[in-house]
């Protein structure tokens, strides 16, 4: 009797170990999304009307913590070409050699590398992440303001129960500054700014398996 | 000929303009999409989808304006069907 007791607990303590351990162990996010919501808007100002578009050719990983958050690791990428503006000659002009030179840059990256000011209330996460920022060729350190909303077991609902697991989402406003990476450095800045105001909206899945 | 040049200025101005007003009068480029914006539902995300529309711009109205005003002119520099000299009596 006292025998079967102890195997019991030591199932039970074994599979609590267990337990914790899945739950403290970081997770790795995909962020290619088929639904195509994961988007970068970008505008700036320009005569007449701002440039204003969106990329949603996101993809990449991070590898997170909810319970330790600093650890974060990872790296977004958006696909270069997939930068639209909602008129044609506009887009051609982005898509070109003195913007963005799709053809030779195909892709803009962000490899995150330490996390500051980190602040934890329950599911969201808000921190300032330093990363390497690369664009049409130039990288360039960037700290930006990050919020995380960790979406526990919310996987299934966005899949309609195909897959099972977590959700990351990852929200962030910042500026870039187009004379910082070659961007059209001919057109003057009274007629295009210079300040190019980035907005990420992006969600990564980790699947159970 | 004069007549038809200062019919079809007429014609292409007042198309140009009543195609830009009934497409809402937009005051930037002409656009050939139009985004429309979309929140998810589980990750509360807004994202854009884009629907093929074309909104002809001040670019469109400009040029058909411009247009009109060629033809308006061309119209004016030609001369009217020539009138038989009057015939005077014997």
């Amino acid at each position: 009797m006292t025998m079967h007791l102890s195997r019991r607990a030591g199932l039970f303590s074994a599979s609590l170990a267990l337990a914790l351990t899945a739950a403290a162990a970081p997770q790795t996010f995909d962020f290619k999304d088929p639904k195509g919501v994961n988007n970068a808007v970008f505008e700036l100002d320009a005569p007449l009307e701002s440039i204003n578009g969106t990329a949603n050719g996101v993809s990449g990983e991070i590898r997170f913590d909810p319970a330790n958050p600093v650890a974060l690791q990872g790296r977004i990428v958006v696909e270069s070409a997939s930068l639209h503006v909602p008129n044609p000659m506009m887009k051609d002009h982005l898509h070109g050699k003195d913007w963005l030179d799709v053809a030779k840059h195909p892709t803009i990256t962000f490899e995150a590398g330490k996390l500051t000011n980190v602040r934890t209330q329950g599911d969201e996460t808000t921190a300032e992440v330093t990363g390497k920022f690369t664009l049409k060729g130039v990288t360039r350190e960037l700290t930006v303001p990050v919020r995380f909303t960790y979406l526990k077991d919310k996987l299934g609902a966005r899949s309609n129960g195909r897959m099972q697991g977590d959700l990351l989402v990852v929200r962030s406003k910042f500026t870039l500054k187009r004379s910082d990476f070659g961007l059209n450095p001919g057109a003057p800045t009274d007629k295009v700014a210079n300040e190019i105001a980035l907005t990420l909206s992006l969600a990564g899945a980790a699947p159970r398996s | 000929m004069k007549r038809w040049l200062q019919l079809l200025a007429a014609v292409l101005a007042l198309g140009t303009l009543t195609l830009w007003l009934a497409t809402g009068a937009h005051r930037g480029w002409t656009r050939t999409s139009v985004a429309v914006e979309k929140t998810d539902e589980i990750t509360g995300l807004t994202y854009r989808e884009y629907e093929s529309r074309f909104v002809p711009g001040v670019d469109v109205l400009g040029a058909g304006l411009l247009g009109a005003l060629v033809l308006a002119t061309a119209g004016a520099l030609v001369r009217g069907r020539s009138r038989p000299p009057a015939r005077t009596p014997a």
